[in-house]
């Protein structure tokens, strides 16, 4: 059946890759509409929450544009896929900026990588940028296809670290171990950008328009 | 821990790919869409388009080029060349590509690097660094920036400025050996090695690649932590998986 796929714009980034990613994958019918229409939002099939930036502009900007209510909503209720920033304003807080309010909607902080070396003595490069291993936490549907360990992309120098271990579904390594993906019911949301991971990543988008939790 | 990243780079004259690619199955190999296409599916971490267009009114063309590519290869992007203000990296960005490369503009004007890093993320923001080794036989090494296709001096140290460069906000550098590109030799690895010891943000490394060995040694003695590469690729000399399985061997961690 034909679905409306709604990818939330609230003005932090570029979304171009995002849609044609979700377009790439969808079945023949199905509707991708790029919006900040909390009635599309409240309508949608399912929802793709983006985001890129800092994390208090990133909050300014969902506020800005009257969008709390629409994101809380859909994120309790329908299949949602958060990536990146995306993630991380799902937490409580972030260290980022010298303190920021998130959405609330999974207890946990956001924090910054710590400076970290590898076994030849190397600072750790932040941001976090390239493709890493992603480790499969628990099973989940959108795994489907997608091989323990496979690497995905990642751009961030913040991460999320949710107060109950049931909600990490990936983790990644890099001088900690931290989690890259977050899952409960209907939500699954990733560190890591799937619209840039090559065909690991157009398959968890493509398990994720077929998901029905 | 993070893969080592194989770019393939093209370079795109009126969006189309020049410099004579030669996929012996490709249906058009000036398209840049299908020779995206193919390094994708032999596993390219990240494309670099060279945007050479010298006629002003064509200049346009690279915008589309990134947007169809944006639209149907899903890696990140890189696009260069003529990058001089806020709007060129806006336009780029939102035309799909993940990263612009400043070069020559950012010689003239420093603060375009901290501009564009302010207004769009460091993650962004990639130096470009043409350096050609400027000490004699015998002198510890020194490398300056060149411009105009390593013609123009500038007198400027390649450290030095790797560094200001980093510390403008700079997210990654792409670095050219300008005494190495098209020799097919290798890097400068001794220049690649000082430019990783004196910053703290990945260091791209460029020109001068023959063999896959090439990429190892980049790798190892210069410690970069992406190499790029163009004619290699294009001529069907080696595929991107082919260099990738090579590293891999080497004992390089790379996404297979």
């Amino acid at each position: 059946m034909a679905q409306d796929i709604v990818v939330i714009d609230y003005g932090m980034g570029n979304l171009r890759s995002v849609s044609k990613a979700i377009e790439h994958v969808a079945g023949a019918g199905d509707r991708v509409h790029v919006t900040d229409d909390p009635e599309l939002i409240h309508a949608a099939d399912r929802v793709v929450f983006p985001g890129q930036g800092a994390a208090r502009d990133c909050m300014a900007a969902i506020s800005g544009h009257h969008l709390n209510q629409a994101v809380l909503e859909a994120a309790r209720s329908k299949p949602f896929f958060g990536i990146c920033m995306g993630l991380q304003v799902l937490m409580t807080f972030s260290e980022e900026n010298a303190g920021t309010g998130l959405l609330g909607l999974i207890p946990g902080r956001v924090r910054r990588f710590p400076e970290m070396r590898d076994a030849e003595g190397h600072l750790l490069k932040i941001p976090h940028m390239g493709w890493n291993r992603v480790h499969q936490a628990r099973p989940h549907p959108l795994w489907e296809g997608v091989a323990e360990g496979s690497r995905f992309y990642f751009v961030h120098s913040y991460f999320v670290d949710p107060e109950d271990a049931g909600r990490v579904a990936g983790t990644t390594d890099y001088g900690i171990t931290f989690a890259s993906v977050v899952a409960r019911d209907n939500l699954f949301a990733t560190q890591f950008h799937p619209e840039k991971s090559a065909d690991d990543g157009l398959r968890l988008l493509k398990n994720f328009i077929d998901w029905n939790p | 821990m993070l893969a080592k990243r194989i770019i393939p780079c093209l370079d795109v004259d009126a969006g189309r790919v020049v410099k004579g690619v030669k996929f012996v199955d490709i249906r058009d190999a000036g398209d840049p869409v299908e020779v995206a296409r193919r390094y994708n599916e032999e596993g390219a971490d990240e494309i670099t388009f060279l945007d050479i267009t010298a006629s002003s009114d064509e200049r346009e063309t690279i915008v589309q080029v990134v947007e169809q590519v944006a639209s149907e290869v899903f890696i990140p992007l890189t696009v260069g060349g003529g990058i001089r203000t806020v709007d060129d990296v806006r336009r780029m960005l939102n035309a799909g590509a993940d990263k612009v490369a400043i070069n020559t503009a950012a010689v003239f004007n420093p603060e375009f690097v901290k501009e564009a890093a302010d207004r769009f993320g460091a993650q962004c923001i990639v130096v470009a660094i043409d350096a050609k080794r400027v000490s004699g036989e015998g002198q510890p090494p020194r490398w300056e920036i060149f411009t105009h296709g390593g013609r123009k001096p500038t007198g400027i140290d390649a450290i030095e400025w790797a560094q200001r460069m980093t510390d403008y906000g700079a997210g990654e550098i792409l670095l050219t050996s300008m005494d190495r590109d098209g020799t097919k030799i290798g890097f400068d690895n001794v220049l690649t090695h000082a430019v990783v010891e004196a910053v703290t943000i990945p260091v791209i490394a460029s020109g001068g690649v023959g063999n896959l060995q090439h990429l190892v040694d980049g790798v190892i003695e210069g410690g970069a932590d992406a190499v790029l590469a163009a004619s290699i690729f294009h001529f069907a000399e080696y595929s991107v998986g082919e260099a990738k399985h090579y590293m891999a061997e080497h004992g390089i961690e790379v996404r297979l």
